[in-house]
């Protein structure tokens, strides 16, 4: 696996609170057996009007933000179903961070395991994020996972806190997969001792 | 140290545990579906790994699967496509499967309980959110994402931080035409749909120990709503009564022996959780939403929110999206609106005690002018109990639709689905914009509510019907 870079992009202001997954990814995408293609899916409903034209308001249809890669959103962001495909649906799009207050407990767990950053900072740097967005669209932030720092255009920095194991796989290039069969022996003997074999 | 339910089962389970690191949990249960396993199984073959517990992996097929009918042309080719991928997956890694033509497949949170797999004091997990439904059973159950269900099913193990506690006490007595469904509606609109991030819940007090195992899945099943990663009920007489004998339960002396390790289980006097939530349940009334998320309920009787009154402008924002998705007026009841489908079913209410409520208020009835009824037995067993006993005649006869097992019109992606803007009752779990149908608009509530509101033709107290 790579190891992290730094993120540097303008900011895609979404200012809802309460965006769950089946907004993120709707249920008819979900009848892939891939992770490939469900970026035509993403926010679906919100970026295409009924007649399956362009919604222009919606701004992952705007001509600026076509190449931007951080997502600006309201609290409790990925609520709802469990789907991965959330993740997978967003980062297809070329999204590869997320900045909220906070975030569903499965969603950001997903998002972690997909190399998409779930960034939380308080209620005043959102609200601070969303003027500058705003105000200055075309202004880039910096997101520095090794430093765990997000940089704005005033050259200030804000730390962010992120989930120390997952940031070490993402920097290193672990595989999650690998570091749990790494615990091979240990599994084997929590089988042994509870007596786990068939249980039917 | 007095433990609680939740940390004796999460201690029994921890394999490894490094510092600064989440524990290496081993899984008991694992339940399995057709739409966010694919991906998982494809790792596995890429990787060259087997399933490694493929006795402790459990598959069903619900979610694409059709309802009108058994065969996969009534469903469309990318629904038909993933359930025969699905059977291709389950034979070449060994899990047993209930496949389309078994008499015993359904929901994933229907079938576990039902036959005997879903115990007390196990770790179960599933690829979906609403795995919090085994918690009744004082299990410790959460919903994963399709890179863990590959964690799972290659090592039986997952990487998981220690949550939080929160103690859900539920005091008095519902009364009569109230239910679990209405707690939990009650619970979530109280503390909000991300009121529960971080925790595991509780539930306890005596409103839930009177609550049959029925009951106590729909309470549990819901807990995800309000962003809980589980909750649970310690397990009593009521669990073992209704495990006993069910196929995939301990047997003989095995069940004694079990029966005695369950009973030590229940969290000890004096137990500290990070936090605790009481509710009075006496005073509750029939709930349904107003919203687009479940968090957005009112009872029955009571005026929907008026954005004009809330201080937080987010808050409000939201409100008002809500209300003109849903295009509702603010300050009136929901009492008498107008519906155009109910859907009794999905793993919160599509159990025989659900359909038994909802065609307590059925029976001798008709179905109103230009309402569509759709019932959705939660599994194939309980299609069949409910037709022995009868409740498909009373369901065909009100003018409804009896349908076969499956999630259906909940997620809607087998083809049930609403029309663009109707306005439906449903059993389920989630109102959010589309869920149940592209442009479709959804009140959550109880069977009995969505039965008595399916005779009228409009969101309807049940308790103003009586049984027939
Ligand atoms: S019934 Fe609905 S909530 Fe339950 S598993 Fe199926 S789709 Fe998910």
């Amino acid at each position: 696996m790579k190891p992290f870079a730094t993120i540097t992009s303008k900011l895609i202001p979404l200012p809802q609170r309460n965006v769950d997954t089946d907004q993120i990814i709707p249920a008819r995408y979900l009848k892939v057996t891939d992770k490939a293609g469900l970026a035509e899916g993403l926010f679906h409903d919100w970026r295409y009007n009924p007649q399956g034209t362009e919604n222009p308001d919606f701004v992952l249809n705007q001509p600026d933000y076509q190449t931007a890669n951080i997502l600006l959103v309201g609290d409790n962001f990925g609520c709802g179903s469990s789907r991965e495909h959330a993740p997978w649906a967003l980062i297809g799009w070329g999204i590869q961070a997320v900045i909220s207050t906070s975030f569903a407990d499965i969603f950001r767990n997903n998002a972690l395991k997909n190399r998409l950053l779930p960034i939380v900072v308080d209620e005043e740097m959102l609200g601070s994020l969303f003027d500058l967005a705003l105000e200055a669209p075309n202004a880039a932030v910096t997101i520095d996972l090794s430093t765990q720092t997000l940089s704005l255009p005033d050259g200030s920095t804000v730390e962010f806190p992120i989930d120390a194991f997952a940031r070490q796989c993402l920097l290193e290039g672990v595989d999650q997969l690998g570091y749990i069969r790494s615990f091979e022996d240990q599994i084997s003997a929590y089988e042994i001792e509870q007596g786990i074999s068939i249980i039917r | 140290m007095p433990k609680t339910l939740f940390e004796k089962i999460w201690q029994s389970h921890v394999v490894a545990q490094e510092p600064d690191s989440p524990a290496v949990l081993y899984i008991d249960l694992h339940l399995v579906h057709e739409v966010t396993s694919p991906q998982a199984f494809s790792g596995l073959r890429q990787k060259y790994l087997k399933v490694r517990r493929p006795e402790r992996t459990v598959a069903t097929m619900d979610h694409s699967t059709p309802t009108k009918g058994l065969s996969l042309s009534l469903v469309d080719d990318m629904a038909a496509k993933q359930i025969r991928q699905f059977q291709t997956n389950c034979q070449e890694f060994g899990v047993p499967l209930y496949d389309m033509d078994s008499n015993e497949r359904g929901i994933v949170h229907v079938v576990g309980p039902e036959q005997g797999f879903t115990q007390p004091g196990m770790t179960i997990v599933c690829g979906d959110s609403h795995t919090s439904t085994h918690g009744a059973f004082g299990a410790l159950a959460f919903g994963i994402g399709t890179s863990e269900v590959e964690h799972v099913l290659a090592t039986q193990c997952l990487l998981q931080y220690r949550p939080k506690t929160c103690l859900v006490n539920f005091d008095g007595e519902l009364q009569p035409g109230v239910t679990s469904k209405d707690m939990i509606l009650a619970l979530i609109a109280e503390i909000g749909i991300g009121g529960g991030t971080g925790y595991v819940f509780e539930y306890a007090g005596s409103a839930v120990r009177v609550l049959d195992m029925e009951a106590r899945m729909t309470l549990c099943n819901m807990t995800i709503e309000a962003g809980a990663r589980a909750g649970m009920i310690a397990p009593d007489e009521v669990t073992f009564e209704y495990l006993k004998g069910r196929p995939h339960a301990p047997q003989g002396e095995d069940w004694d022996a079990a029966v005695e390790y369950w009973r030590s289980l229940p969290s000890d006097p004096g137990a500290i959780y990070d936090r605790e939530i009481t509710i009075d349940v006496s005073s509750l009334e029939p709930m349904l939403t107003y919203g687009t998320n479940p968090g957005m309920g009112v009872s029955v009787g009571s005026p929907i929110p008026d954005p004009q009154t809330v201080s937080d402008p987010g808050q409000r924002e939201a409100l008002e999206g809500a209300l003109r998705y849903m295009d509702l007026t603010p300050g009136k009841s929901l009492d008498g609106q107008k519906v155009d489908v109910v859907f009794l079913g999905s793993c919160t209410n599509g159990r025989i005690s659900d359909l038994r409520q909802a065609a307590s208020l059925l029976k001798g009835r008709k179905v109103a002018n230009d309402v569509r009824l759709l019932v959705v037995p939660g599994s194939e067993k309980v299609r069949a109990q409910a037709e022995a006993e009868g409740i498909d005649e009373i369901v065909r006869q009100a003018g409804g639709e009896w349908r076969f097992a499956g999630c259906s019109m909940c997620i809607a992606m087998n083809g049930d689905q609403l029309e663009p803007g109707q306005y439906a009752v449903s059993t389920s779990n989630r109102n959010f914009e589309g869920r149940q149908g592209k442009g479709g608009r959804t009140f959550l509530a109880s069977p009995l509510t969505a039965a008595a509101s399916a005779v009228t033709g409009k969101i309807t107290d049940p308790r103003t019907l009586n049984k027939t």
